[in-house]
């Protein structure tokens, strides 16, 4: 399984907001376990999903030049669930954004209904602080693959 | 220009926001990390949402100076931050007690120096109040 708890960008106001969207699908392993006979999308994948929205938006912002890291999620609030056949959208707005990190107001819906609300706050790492490894980028937000997610509003027929 | 007790308040939310902790937890004497719980992640998001609520920039490292006590600095020896650590404590945190910290210069007691009341002078003075 590859970490990339979003699927497709569907807007991305550079510097403001983001929305992504997450298909909630049958095939993903762990819902089998979680629970049997009761598969939900469990809530801290859902807080990746919205840290991936909300990471690339404030990385980009920067012009990607900072390691962005999920520092902390001083709030997240779940109001119900999503199953398999659920569409989530991630919206994402930067509430503050600066050299040493930044926060995002982040929300999941399906349809209508609100699933989770809450506030994302990630950090700049910079590579003398990333340990005598180096910075490794799949620890962070966007691992090389995930930004080719960012190519907003691309489907199939090319809209 | 606000008054103390507006600093205070300010201080108080911005604290129940930023640690999840009730109104009543936040004292002026209470430890940000001893009774709060604060982690060093939390410094950052504090200074950040400071930074919004009173509309100033803190550079980094002068709320919440950094490295201060490290083992390489210099200042300690046996556990014990020396006089010389005591001084530059004095100089990089001045609205700290470090009267009460000098009577017994525990290293790891230097987290109790972050109070609220520290926070709350440090911008009083920053504000000018």
């Amino acid at each position: 399984m590859r970490w990339f708890w979003i699927d497709r960008f569907i807007e991305f106001h550079s510097g403001k907001s983001a929305k992504a969207v997450k298909n909630v699908s049958l095939a993903e392993e762990h819902l089998h376990d979680h629970y049997p006979g009761f598969p939900v999308m469990p809530g801290s994948l859902m807080i990746e999903g919205m840290a991936q929205t909300g990471g690339i938006l404030l990385g980009e912002s920067h012009g990607f030049k900072h390691v962005v890291i999920l520092a902390k999620v001083p709030k997240m609030i779940f109001h119900s669930w999503a199953q398999p056949g659920d569409q989530l959208i991630y919206s994402c707005e930067l509430l503050d954004a600066r050299e040493e990190g930044g926060t995002v107001s982040a929300r999941a819906t399906c349809g209508d209904r609100l699933v989770a609300e809450g506030e994302i706050m990630f950090a700049h790492v910079d590579k003398s602080q990333a340990g005598p490894a180096g910075a490794n980028q799949k620890n962070f937000v966007f691992e090389l693959g995930l930004l080719d997610v960012l190519q907003v509003g691309k489907a199939g027929d090319g809209t | 220009m606000p008054s103390r007790e507006e600093i205070f308040e300010k201080v108080r939310e911005t604290l129940v926001d930023a640690l999840g902790v009730d109104d009543d937890e936040v004292t002026p004497e209470a430890t940000l990390i001893g009774d709060l719980g604060a982690e060093s992640i939390d410094f950052l998001d504090i200074v950040f949402r400071l930074e919004k609520n009173f509309d100033i920039k803190i550079p980094r490292g002068e709320l919440f100076p950094e490295n201060i006590a490290s083992a390489d600095s210099g200042f300690v020896v046996g556990g014990k931050v020396t006089d010389a650590g005591i001084a530059e404590l004095r100089t990089k945190m001045p609205h700290a007690n470090l009267d009460k910290f000098a009577t017994d210069p525990k290293v790891e007691k230097i987290s109790d120096l972050f109070t609220v009341d520290m926070m709350c002078k440090f911008l009083a003075a920053k504000l000018g109040v």
